[in-house]
């Protein structure tokens, strides 16, 4: 019954603290470019902004355009509502796995693209060539990365990766600080930031997510934009459950386990907050062509990770 | 318990110094290598030091001082200056794509894997592990020497050869500390004739890339 109950907590937390996390990366950025910045609760009133007003579609749009948005945000949702973030005991948690989430990002991926092809402008294509650009490269390396905990660990459900890893089996692994950092990689690739794509641009030499949705407007755009930032917080979640678990409430926690799992998730998404805006601001975006050399060398890491644990099996 | 820890820690740190050769095959900037190189030979420094305090091998925080200052300090240092005074083009000209040579890379680190492991089958784990390490910096160093065009950039893939025969070094129990200094300094000698020798090169030929001291190898 519980985990029926925390299922609910967590598919509502997911959604209600992304804003915040994305408002709290924007803020840290704009502080540390000399400007003051809007506030971290800005993320909200601009969804609430564009929630008001009416969705324009073009003449050109097929219904791909119209579902898009909603099967886009559904898959990264339900994709956020199966990482464990402050609990491990969930409802969902055993019917999904590492694979499952790969392929429930890549089922977002799929359709952002096409409604960035559907409407014919040139934008949208180069957007979504480019966003499958970087899918082929990266999904790879996410995989590598969950073979490698999988065979750590012994199954590829993170709720018993999370189970494996606190109860103390596992010590300070080569293949386990290499995984992070290629699942690091990812999560920046995944979620264009920075050196891979600027999340605050308009010009068309570097925008690839918004190039796919910059026919979106009123409540489309807020969709679109939302699963944007849940899919922000659950990489947040995948990072800081699977490889710093510390803090989470396992499946005989009561009322004050579940408190300290929320407060140690809390306090995690905003280290790695403040630590992807200071990372944003001291590197510079790279060119086009330099993505494969950067998601090849997280596939490498993965590589190497899975390498290390024969090493060490060896051994 | 602790066993494990302080082989986890001595694993951390070597995997550390293996990627640090990584990534100064992927950098495409001449000052990136070489804070690369100082940051390879820092984390050589505290494998070092690991290992003196693991193995309770006084004389390996001789070897660890030694990395921290030569290595880490005065030979990166020396290569900016080198830089610098030699104005050269600050782009890493490379023979093969980075992607081709990063893949490279990983063929070699899972080679030395697979013919260290069998052939020290006897050894302690940590040595083994260590071992395998160690080979795959230096092999990473001959690469980097073999895809590089420019002349310092070889050097720095010959300095990063010598990061893992130190790592091998300080793994193996029992080297003498005589044959560690030895080393480090024969590098620095070795550090200070490549310097002569950029300078004579580029008053040659006007140029530090090796490719075009090809054409004059006939002619001689």
């Amino acid at each position: 019954m519980s985990a029926i109950l925390w299922q609910l907590l967590q598919i509502i937390l997911v959604v209600a603290i992304s804003p915040l996390i994305t408002g709290w990366v924007r803020l840290v950025k704009s502080r540390l470019n000399g400007r003051i910045g809007a506030s971290p609760f800005q993320p909200y009133r601009d969804i609430y902004r564009l929630l008001q007003k009416e969705a324009v579609v073009a003449h050109s749009a097929s219904w791909v355009f119209r579902v898009a948005p909603y099967v886009t945000f559904g898959a990264v949702w339900l994709a956020a509502s199966i990482v464990p973030a402050f609990t491990t005991h969930l409802f969902l948690a055993q019917a999904a796995d590492l694979i499952a989430l790969v392929a429930l990002l890549g089922v977002a991926r799929f359709w952002t693209a096409l409604a960035g092809m559907d409407v014919g402008t040139s934008f949208g294509g180069l957007g979504a060539s480019r966003e499958m650009m970087i899918s082929s490269l990266a999904e790879p390396a996410m995989l590598m990365v969950t073979f490698s905990l999988s065979l750590i660990s012994g199954t590829t459900a993170p709720a018993q990766i999370i189970a494996f890893v606190l109860s103390g089996g596992v010590g300070i692994e080569v293949s386990l600080g290499l995984a992070l950092a290629a699942l690091v990689m990812v999560a920046i690739a995944e979620n264009g930031r920075i050196p891979i794509d600027n999340p605050a641009t308009h010009l068309e030499l570097t925008m690839v997510h918004e190039a796919m949705v910059l026919e979106y407007s009123g409540r489309h755009l807020a969709l679109m934009e939302g699963a944007g930032m849940v899919r922000l917080t659950l990489f947040m979640a995948l990072i800081g459950g699977l490889f710093a678990p510390w803090g989470m409430a396992q499946s005989e926690g009561g009322a004050l386990a579940l408190a300290v799992g929320l407060a140690a998730f809390l306090a995690k998404c905003f280290v790695l907050a403040t630590a992807l805006g200071v990372f944003e601001t001291s590197i510079a975006k790279m060119r086009v062509f330099r993505y494969a050399d950067f998601l090849g060398g997280a596939l490498l890491l993965g590589l190497l990770a899975t390498i290390f644990l024969y090493v060490s099996e060896a051994v | 318990m602790g066993a494990q820890i302080s082989y986890d820690i001595a694993h951390l740190i070597g995997a550390t110094v293996l990627m640090a050769g990584f990534q100064l095959l992927y950098q495409r900037r001449l000052f990136a290598v070489l804070n690369t190189f100082a940051f390879q030979a820092l984390a050589l420094a505290a494998a070092a030091a690991w290992q003196a305090h693991i193995q309770h091998a006084p004389h390996l925080y001789v070897t660890a001082g030694i990395a921290l200052v030569f290595k880490a300090i005065i030979v990166p240092i020396a290569l900016h200056w080198l830089v610098e005074q030699l104005g050269i083009h600050k782009n890493v000209e490379t023979a093969m794509s980075i992607g081709w040579t990063m893949m490279a890379g990983v063929a070699l680190v899972t080679l030395s894997i697979l013919l260290v492991l069998p052939v020290t089958a006897n050894a302690a784990a940590l040595t083994r592990e260590s071992l395998a390490l160690a080979m795959s910096v230096v092999l990473l160093g001959l690469l980097m020497m073999i895809t590089r065009h420019n002349a310092v950039t070889q050097v720095v893939g010959f300095m990063a050869l010598e990061n893992g025969l130190i790592l091998a070094a300080v793994s193996a129990k029992g080297m003498p500390l005589v044959v560690e200094i030895s080393v480090a300094f024969s590098v620095l000698v070795a550090m200070t004739l490549f310097g002569i020798f950029f300078f004579r090169i580029r008053e040659r030929f006007d140029t530090l890339d090796l490719a075009d001291l090809e054409t004059h190898r006939g002619d001689r």
